[in-house]
């Protein structure tokens, strides 16, 4: 067989698509629900480090460190392989958005703990001098702020999300990673492998593109 | 007169520095005051303990209107009442004129968006800036910022206001936009505490004058007395040493 037909087999890849798009929808709705849920608890972690009591504050450090050197992988594997024994057995979708949730809510919290502090004092002290409580001199002054500073990196970690999201494969999580592996073994061809790739940076390039013009657009808007 | 504001042995310390040492001070409603001194003797501290955007020493007692300075619940009730103005005015960059002006109004005076837009438009007029409503404050020049940042101050309607150092950012052509604007405040009743180094303004429109230096008050009188008849040497050095050139 010829390079074009091992590689590039337009019959293999008729065959194969049903399945990757399958694999791709799982793949998008993991990479989602992951983002979403680790911005949330990313900017609840960040508020508790800045704000919290010591003791509070220091167990959100704690986390933040652990959740920054554990690699995603083999917290994937203790989340599906052993939280079973303490009778707690997530679906492989669960498994694999909680690990890339706990990760990934560990860097957003340092990105919304480097941007809030990016935020000079003085906005506190005019919030505070004008009477506003702790709610609303974040939610109407230093988070719209905050949020110009940490979307270049924002964006920048849920690339690494969606790259992630391939992991949940190793957990027989039907993803396009694995659909892609399934159907390489199904018609003996490389070709599925060779298109998930493809749809991978197609979703990806976008985004790396849409982070360097962010950085660029910015960079500006801060340092005026 | 009952005093609107009052300080009884106020310090703070930064470890062995004292930046403010026992100061006792009245201020009466409707009074402009000016505090002047050179750099470092406490002045900026002073004013910024009279709201607790710093904090102060145990034994110290500050009164606003009758209600003590602490944290704690009443500490909004004395901030709503207390405006303030900064010398990097800090306004809100992420918001317009208009915005700056009404944001406070809305979430802690609680007053319905048209209104709020209305006591902002006549704010601004006052200073001067309507024609700026909707631009951003990093569109302004440095004097239109601070007379936002006043105007933003008033939409409290506060009893007293404070200035640290309004006009020391200011490239020099804009300084006297703003004195106009406060001049023309001091004639509306409101109880003003100034920290300033314009010696002309203060003369002009201070009720009385505070010197300090080392962090203590050293002469406190009417600015023709102060100004014209120290009775300390310190206050004279000082005077000397600025108003000779």
């Amino acid at each position: 067989m010829g390079f074009v037909e091992t590689f590039f087999n337009w019959g293999v890849l008729t065959n194969a698509l049903p399945l990757l798009l399958s694999g791709l929808k799982v793949t998008l709705s993991l990479g989602a629900v992951s983002i979403l849920a680790g911005l949330v608890l990313g900017l609840f972690i960040a508020l508790l480090r800045l704000y919290a009591p010591l003791p509070v504050s220091l167990m959100a450090r704690v986390y933040i460190d652990i959740f920054r050197s554990i690699p995603i992988l083999v917290l994937l594997i203790v989340v599906y392989y052993a939280l079973p024994f303490v009778g707690l057995r997530l679906s492989p979708f669960l498994s694999a958005a909680t690990a890339l949730t706990l990760v990934s809510g560990a860097y957003t919290a340092e990105i919304f703990r480097a941007g809030i502090e990016a935020i000079p004092r003085g906005q506190f002290e005019a919030s505070e001098a004008l009477g506003l409580g702790y709610r609303h001199t974040m939610v109407d002054v230093i988070l719209p702020q905050a949020i110009r500073v940490v979307i270049p990196p924002l964006t920048g970690n849920c690339i690494n999300v969606m790259k992630d999201t391939a992991l949940a494969s190793v957990v027989a999580m039907p993803d396009l990673l694995k659909q892609a592996t399934q159907a390489q073994a199904l018609e003996a061809n490389p070709t599925p492998l060779i298109a998930a790739a493809a749809m991978y940076i197609a979703i990806l390039w976008p985004l790396v593109i849409l982070v360097g013009r962010l950085e660029k657009r910015y960079r500006r808007v801060v340092s005026r | 007169m009952k005093p609107v504001i009052s300080i009884r042995g106020v310090s703070r310390r930064f470890g062995e520095f004292k930046a403010i040492d026992n100061i006792d001070l009245d201020i009466n409603e409707g009074e402009v005051v000016c505090i002047i001194g050179p750099s470092g003797s406490g002045k900026s501290t002073l004013i910024r303990c009279i709201n607790l955007l710093e904090t102060f020493d145990e034994g110290g007692e500050i009164a606003v209107d009758g209600i003590g300075v602490e944290r704690g619940p009443a500490l909004a009730s004395v901030r709503a009442e207390v405006g303030m103005v900064f010398q990097s005015f800090n306004l809100f960059p992420h918001l317009s004129v208009r915005e700056n002006i009404m944001l406070a109004p809305m979430r802690v005076r609680k007053l319905a968006k048209p209104e709020a837009d209305e006591r902002a438009m006549q704010l601004m007029r006052r200073v001067g800036i309507e024609a700026e409503a909707d631009k951003y404050p990093d569109q302004l020049s440095g004097g239109q910022q601070q007379r936002v940042a006043i105007a933003r101050a008033l939409a409290m309607e506060p009893k007293i206001l404070l200035f640290d150092e309004p006009t020391s950012a200011l490239d020099p052509e804009m300084v006297g936009e703003v004195l106009d604007v406060m001049k023309a405040l001091a004639h509306t009743g409101v109880t003003m505490l100034v920290v300033t180094h314009e010696m002309g303004f203060a003369r002009q429109v201070a009720d009385r004058v505070v010197f300090m230096d080392a962090g203590r008050i050293v002469e406190f009188g009417t600015p023709e007395q102060v100004f014209t008849a120290p009775r300390e040497t310190r206050t004279r050095n000082f005077l000397d040493a600025i108003l000779s050139h």
